[in-house]
């Protein structure tokens, strides 16, 4: 599709279901420009409902037409999806099990400029946390649109954790995107590199880059992170020793989190964890941003060789 | 004009209720723990809701074009499950099972299991804006059916009640009657002092609801305000209904302390001698 944000992506593919499904309702909390549910709105106005800057409301609604039936996507900004509405998230869509989904974007640190207020770095933690919960992050348009496809035939509650900044390619149109398992980007033997979102075209190109020194990286792009592909995340602590996690996300309960608890009840091997190291972030562009919160192909291959080290020590 | 049942219903209502009122101090005596003062109070607005006004069948629970109802002071689990069997969507004795390991009949209504609860509610201020999707969905749908919900007038202290209450006016879902069950009591205290959500309909009718004041009790203006409400056209209906939080057993009307407190079995007998000394 060509270097789009995943929220862009987002906004086109909610418009193709909507032509395709009936049933599909979008909310927003006024932020529709930005989380591109205005395309959709453009398309079907009739299934499209502003509640206004009520994200406690906003949640309640999407349950109670999921109640009644229908297919509801709510979105806003992820700090305010998980964050704000946590409890109507837990209370009123997760318990009941009701057939909700969330697509929050404005995800993590690439928010960039609006500042610490508003990048969301907990989310992925907070979601997972929630029984009956379903945890997607997509790592470009192509995954976005069938993350979004997977949502609306899924009966269940789901989280779909999008963003602002404009990501490069990484799939192609044959990709499929299947829930519960990784895809694998990069065979390798010596290491393998789990990443999700934005982090994934980094974790690519700092596999490349260990080719030259001799490392041959095995890349996992871990979307579906809950339920989260257990079966891949063994399988590669058996066939190359060490792993490295990557995520736009804190270090605490997300996706290094997750791969961690698997590791460490199955197959315990080196971890090395890269996120946000338990701070918050702060204004600045998003490639300003990331470097200094090390979140760079440089820190990937920095950690890859600290976690062979110690496997070989 | 008025709208009136009719003797024998009034005579049939009065005895649902009391059955009601009867299950409810039952219920909570054996779960050792739960609020009945808030169950007491609302529950002659959910006997006329259910056997007077709402078209449900509980041979069909999940029925598409049924009435809902959510009960957003979901703290009053036990007025809805002791409803619910009364209808006919539970058998009675499995009210003594509430609060209890392996029942279904959990604390606070969870519609996963319970068949004819509507919506999970429990956390408070919640359940109104669930009523708004639902009703929603039925504007959507084109189905006639009407959403009933019934807040505690405490829970109005909750922000997001107030985000609901924009929301419905908004989107014209004048299939949608909500009720404040106003007892005037919260666990604290007095809902004056503890944090006054007083003036109650000026403030739905500020936010552009149709609103209607009754009395909580008194089955004919129950029964003519939902009438009313289904005729107002583009706008849904708040009925603040006044009531006595403990109605209907007079050692616990007016008695915050009753309201999340279980009787001893002692109590129990008392207070089911007094209902049954109870004018109808």
């Amino acid at each position: 599709m060509g270097n789009l944000a995943t929220r862009e992506a987002y906004g086109l593919a909610l418009k193709d279901l909507g032509d395709r499904n009936k049933n599909v309702v979008v909310l927003d909390a006024d932020l529709s420009k930005s989380t591109k549910t205005n395309v959709f709105a453009k398309a079907h106005p009739d299934r499209f409902f502003n509640v206004g800057i009520a994200e406690q409301n906003l949640m309640g609604v999407a349950a109670g037409l999921a109640a009644a039936g229908k297919i509801p996507f709510a979105s806003t900004f992820a700090m305010f999806a998980t964050g704000r509405a946590f409890e109507q998230v837990r209370n009123s869509i997760c318990y009941p099990q009701l057939n909700v989904k969330i697509a929050a974007t404005h995800a993590g640190l690439t928010v960039g400029e609006d500042g610490a207020s508003h990048q969301s770095i907990e989310d992925i933690a907070i979601m997972r946390v929630l029984p009956n919960m379903t945890v997607i992050v997509p790592a470009d348009a192509t995954e976005t649109k069938q993350a979004i496809d997977f949502a609306a035939e899924y009966h269940g509650p789901v989280y779909i954790r999008l963003g602002r900044a404009a990501v490069p390619d990484i799939f192609g149109e044959a990709y499929e995107f299947r829930i519960g398992k990784a895809a694998l980007l990069t065979e390798g033997t010596d290491v393998t590199i789990i990443a999700c979102g934005v982090m994934v075209a980094p974790a690519r190109h700092a596999a490349e880059q260990l080719i030259s020194q001799g490392i041959s990286a095995r890349v996992l792009d871990m979307a579906s992170i809950k339920p989260i592909d257990k079966e891949a995340i063994i399988a590669a602590a058996h066939d190359t020793g060490a792993i490295v996690t990557c995520e736009e996300h804190s270090i605490i309960g997300g996706l290094g989190s997750a791969v961690a608890e698997v590791l460490v009840e199955n197959a315990p091997v080196p971890l090395e964890r890269l996120g946000v190291m338990d701070t918050f972030g702060e204004s600045g562009t998003p490639g300003d941003l990331l470097k200094k919160y090390n979140l760079t192909e440089e820190a990937i291959v920095a950690a890859v060789k600290k976690v062979v080290s110690r496997k070989n020590a | 004009m008025t709208q009136k049942l009719t003797q024998q219903q009034l005579t049939e209502l009065a005895g649902h209720a009391k059955s009601i009122r009867g299950n409810i101090i039952r219920m909570v005596t054996e779960a050792k723990s739960g609020h009945p003062g808030g169950s007491l109070s609302a529950a002659d607005i959910l006997t006329v809701l259910y056997f007077a006004e709402m078209k449900v069948d509980p041979a069909k629970p999940k029925d598409a074009d049924r009435d809902r109802f959510v009960l957003s002071k979901g703290h009053a689990a036990p007025v809805l499950y002791a409803t619910l069997a009364e209808k006919g969507y539970l058998p009675k004795e499995e009210l003594l099972t509430l609060r209890k390991i392996n029942s279904r009949l959990q604390g606070h209504p969870e519609m996963k299991n319970v068949p004819g609860v509507d919506m999970s509610t429990g956390s408070l201020g919640q359940g109104l804006s669930a009523a708004n999707g639902m009703a929603l969905a039925g504007k959507l749908d084109a189905r006639d059916y009407r959403v009933y919900a019934l807040l505690g007038d405490g829970e109005l202290e909750e922000g997001q009640v107030w985000e609901a209450a924009m929301f419905a006016p908004h989107y014209k879902l004048d299939n949608l009657t909500a009720f404040v069950d106003f007892n005037g009591l919260q666990i604290d205290g007095p809902i004056s002092e503890v944090m006054s959500p007083l003036p109650i309909p000026e403030k739905w009718q500020a936010f552009g609801w149709n609103v209607i004041v009754i009395d909580g009790h008194d089955y004919n203006a129950i029964y003519d305000a939902i009438q009313t409400a289904k005729t107002v056209k583009d706008k849904p209906t708040m009925i603040v209904a006044k009531t006595i939080k403990g109605k209907g057993v007079c050692q616990m009307e007016n008695r915050a302390e009753w309201h999340g407190k279980a009787p001893s079995r002692e109590e129990c007998a008392t207070f089911l001698a007094a209902l049954e000394a109870m004018d109808d």
